[in-house]
């Protein structure tokens, strides 16, 4: 019975269990010295890049807007820093490719006036439905969760589609990353106040917030404080990865499947990660624009794994300087977490509005193993929580039977990387997956 | 016991001359005609394959020119002229005369010239790697060096130079399929004109950042001075976006350009190596120097004027 109690949501398909190692759980997000020199680059969003405002030589406060988004689906870009600016010119991003991007140099610590910077918590919500979507595009909220996604595009419901469930996704899957776990700890009642805003911005009255059972300080606290907050549940849920992925999440809290090529809208659902319903907050009560958000510094052999508020645009070894610098025996920099993130080229790369965290990989960890032969075990098949057949789809993306693939449904492939955590021969699975998924898109073109 | 023997014969004999009946009518009934034409023209084809016409495999483009009956939008590449000649002869149509071409590598930078700043660890496929990241060398236009097209060539006509990390072309054997230039995702396989003699001359890089930053990044990128397009008399050399180019069909191969380029990066392919000219008397240099001078403050000027 007891058992049957304790029983957890989860999604019912594929799944694997990485090592959690979240070494930086109990450190508290910590404020770090600004940079001499931010990089901030126009392109942090999915979506055209914004056009910039500034030019070489302008004075910048902290908080204002220096590009402006094109088109709906883009997002604003506003100076992390006030200071000078100084080129602007391609930089590599954390993509590994060159981008545009706006230097500033840092000067002083001087804000945009109107921004409110006091802790105090506002819990009236003035705005209106849709002043609330146009002030998070004006303060270039974008997904925090890893894809970037303009939020205020989320938040538009399209005609003839209705949505009844906002989800705020606190599940961080990802080993080693804990900034959205003590932003939970640590900011409870924004992120609150921030579920009302979009609860009441897409019009819904049921939300529920997603928690992973191995962050069971965050759940008991968010549990024990939303309940002067109506309509709004907290949910936990058992360890799998890639749970924090959103049709995942939809189909453990909601048991509702998000149709092929479809988005959640689709099953009347709208998911939002916790970093950005905190700045979702910080937009609308306290108009603050999307500068700073929590990065999370970890690794085996790094001094002093930590969470850090960086402001966009900061360099990561600025930031790894500040947990007690690179380790020798360091192999890779990963920006994001071990299992979806990419290795940096370049550790000079500024933080973007959707770098989650940075993790230091040891040597004797970063390599990958040699490669053999598929023994068509079919342990891909069963990790994969889209239900596709990695194996097989591998061998039509490394052949050229991009056709086949895409009858296949390679197009739903996530990336998450299961497959190739799970495979015994340490093929690289999800880098021909993604090879696939390219030639497809080139097909249709 | 003999009966049975006849009995047997006779029963399978009427099934076969009954089934021989059944068919003759089927085969007439549903004979689909097919113009002989084509079995000729494949079997002149050289039976590669290999896409290089833009049909999926030699009998579609046999297809293709007996029912289009004009050659004049078709090409064999593997066969060249003389195979078009063939099919044209069969057909009794007239095939123009191309000239035949060779893949070249358009990136000069070696594992000398271009020096790595990180690992790449990802699967070995030029195609996932470009997607990826901008590369393991700063340079973000040249070859990723996987090889991708030496697994594309289905002639054996290249293979990966391990020293400099870059795939070379055996001419003699490429087949100008185009097999490498749509497998590169870096474009920098490039089919060019045989030429004279096989003689060839080409920029050996594809790189279109500012002068600065490409050179900053390898030792041998084409920075867009324009010294090799202000050397050319024929006009063959243009420079785009901090690149040069040069024309085949307006180049003389006169060698000037290879002579003036900073880097050694315009390459010259299958000349003899020049002939050292007798030491210019003491006098004439003197005076070429001061007419340089002047004339480079000139440009300058111009220039500046200009801007």
């Amino acid at each position: 019975m007891l058992k049957l109690l304790n029983h957890l949501k989860t999604f019912p398909q594929g799944g694997v269990h990485p090592d959690d190692n979240k070494l930086s759980a109990n450190s508290t997000i910590e404020e770090i010295p600004l940079p001499k020199i931010v990089y901030i680059p126009i392109s942090q969003h999915i979506g055209a890049p914004a056009k910039p405002l500034v030019e070489r030589g302008n004075t910048v406060k902290a908080g204002q807007i220096i590009a402006v988004h094109e088109g709906f689906v883009s997002a604003n870009i506003h100076a992390s820093v006030s200071g000078k600016v100084g080129k602007v010119e391609e930089v590599m991003d954390s993509s590994g490719f060159k981008k545009t991007a706006i230097a500033i140099r840092v000067k002083g610590n001087e804000w945009e006036e109107g921004i409110d910077l006091t802790p105090n918590l506002i819990k009236e919500i003035k705005l209106e439905k849709k002043e609330i979507v146009e002030k998070i595009m004006e303060m270039g909220v974008v997904g925090q969760g890893g894809a970037a996604f303009p939020s205020h595009v989320k938040l538009s419901v399209p005609e003839g589609k209705s949505a009844d469930h906002l989800i705020v996704n606190g599940v961080e899957c990802e080993p080693y990353l804990t900034a959205d776990h003590r932003l939970m700890l640590e900011k409870p009642e924004e992120l609150l106040v921030g579920t009302q805003i979009l609860m009441k911005s897409l019009g819904v009255e049921n939300a529920i917030i997603g928690i992973e059972n191995n962050k069971k300080d965050a759940i008991k606290l968010l549990k024990a404080k939303c309940k002067n907050y109506p309509g709004i549940k907290v949910a936990s849920l058992k360890v799998q990865y890639p749970q924090g992925g959103e049709k995942q999440l939809i189909k453990a809290l909601l048991n509702r499947e998000v149709p092929p090529a479809g988005l959640p809208i689709d099953v009347g659902c709208v998911v939002h990660n916790v970093g950005t319903t905190y700045s979702v907050y910080q937009a609308v009560q306290k108009n603050k624009p999307l500068i700073e958000r929590v990065v999370t510094v970890t690794g085996k052999a790094l001094e002093k794994p930590s969470n850090f508020w960086v402001r966009v645009g900061t360099p990561v070894n600025h930031i790894i300087e500040a947990a007690g610098g690179l380790p020798e025996n360091t192999g890779k920099v990963v920006s994001g977490g071990p299992m979806m993130g990419k290795a940096l080229a370049d550790i000079t790369v500024p933080i973007a509005k959707a770098t989650s965290g940075i993790l230091i990989i040891p040597e004797y960890e970063a390599k990958r193993a040699q490669e053999y032969n598929c023994i068509r075990c079919g342990k891909c098949v069963e990790a994969c929580p889209m239900g596709l057949e990695p194996f097989h789809m591998m061998l039509l993306a490394k052949k050229g039977f991009y056709e086949k693939a895409k009858e296949d449904n390679i197009m739903d492939c996530i990336e998450c990387g299961s497959c190739s955590f799970e495979c015994p021969s340490n093929r690289p699975i999800v880098d021909y997956m993604r090879l696939g998924k390219i030639m497809v898109k080139k097909l249709k073109d | 016991m003999s009966d049975s023997i006849l009995y047997t014969i006779l029963s399978l004999s009427a099934l076969g001359a009954i089934s021989a009946i059944i068919l003759y009518f089927v085969s007439r009934k549903f004979k689909v005609y097919e113009d002989p034409k084509i079995g000729h023209v494949e079997e002149v084809l050289p039976s590669t394959n290999c896409g290089g016409c833009g049909f999926p495999g030699c009998r579609a483009f046999a297809e293709a020119a007996v029912n289009k009956n004009d050659l004049s939008e078709l090409h064999c590449p593997v066969g060249g002229n003389e195979v078009m000649k063939q099919v044209a002869e069969i057909l009794g149509l007239e095939v123009e005369e191309r000239d035949p071409y060779v893949a070249v590598v358009r990136c000069s930078g070696s594992v000398e010239y271009r020096k790595k700043i990180n690992n790449y660890d990802g699967a070995s496929n030029c195609t996932i790697a470009a997607n990826l990241y901008s590369g393991d060398t700063g340079c973000a236009y040249g070859c990723v060096g996987l090889g991708e097209c030496v697994d594309a060539c289905q002639f054996d006509a290249m293979y990966m130079d391990e020293k400099t990390g870059l795939p070379v072309v055996i001419e003699d054997k490429c087949t100008a399929c185009n097999a490498c230039v749509t497998t590169c995702p870096k474009e920098i396989m490039e089919l060019w004109p045989q030429g004279r003699r096989n003689r060839k001359i080409f920029v050996g890089c594809v790189n279109t950042d500012k002068g600065g930053a490409a050179r900053k990044v390898c030792e041998v990128a084409c920075s867009g001075c324009a010294k090799c397009s202000d050397v050319c008399k024929y006009d063959a050399i243009t420079i785009e976006n901090n690149l040069a180019n040069i024309d085949p069909e307006l180049c003389k191969l006169c060698r000037k350009c290879v002579d003036v380029c900073d880097v050694h990066n315009i390459i010259a392919v299958n000349f003899p190596p020049k002939k050292e000219r007798p030491p210019k008397k003491d006098k004439a240099p003197v005076k070429k120097e001061e007419i340089d001078i002047i004339g480079m403050v000139k440009k300058d000027q111009e220039k500046k004027d200009e801007a």
